[in-house]
């Protein structure tokens, strides 16, 4: 088992990556960590873990995909 | 009830006379209330040529379905429908649509307006503009109201 991270947008365009897995995380905020190599955390991220909104600080499970994004514009 | 999301031009009228007619609810509702999101040529700079909608496309099925439910749990709705497209938009095509029927009017009129403000706010899509002059990111929505 693993932890799925996703980016999403202009998040995605920035960091370069849409997807890495991480052997583990604690929170969301320790995958962003992981993932980005502690880049600093943009003010209006939104977080989402399975598909659900989350906050940096929810805990993470094995087998959890974990979405960072920016504010949404649809509609 | 149904959402869903379309990377093809939609014909909002249509969509939402088949979903009248394919539910069966004749004689039941009094009251059908729209919204078509269409796209401009211009948002806060003139000239947009062409859109490009990205969404998360697990989140967004599963945040509209559940939409459709907190509005049939908070209105009489005797039905609902949302579609959003995805993928590359021109100015004059809708981008979202959505319709609520109910026996009265208030009912599919407030579900209607909430159903569209919930959307812009939380369902996780993202657009991105293109001028002659290059791309950007919107960078987020205004209010509604």
């Amino acid at each position: 088992m693993s932890i799925q991270v996703k980016f999403f947008a202009s998040l995605r365009e920035k960091l370069g990556q849409s997807n890495i897995e991480l052997a583990a995380a604690s929170t969301a905020l320790d995958a962003w960590n992981q993932a980005t190599q502690n880049k600093p955390v943009p003010d209006n991220l939104l977080v989402a873990i399975n598909l659900d909104y989350a906050k940096l600080d929810t805990p993470v499970q094995d087998g959890d995909e974990v979405a960072f994004f920016p504010p949404v514009t649809g509609g | 009830m149904s959402s869903w999301v379309s990377e093809q031009c939609i014909e909002p009228w249509e969509i939402i006379a088949e979903q009248q007619r394919d539910q069966d609810i004749a004689g039941q509702f009094g009251a059908t209330a729209s919204f078509v999101g269409t796209m401009r040529d211009f948002s806060d700079r003139p000239d947009i040529t062409k859109m490009l909608l990205e969404h998360y496309p697990a989140m967004t099925a599963r945040y509209l379905q559940k939409l459709e439910d907190k509005a049939k749990d908070q209105w009489p709705l005797l039905d609902c429908l949302i579609v959003h497209r995805v993928g590359e938009v021109l100015p004059g095509d809708a981008i979202v649509v959505i319709a609520c029927w109910s026996a009265h009017r208030r009912a599919a009129l407030d579900a209607c307006d909430w159903l569209i403000e919930e959307l812009k706010y939380k369902a996780p899509f993202w657009k991105k503009e293109f001028t002659e002059q290059g791309q950007h990111w919107v960078s987020g929505n205004t209010d509604g109201h």
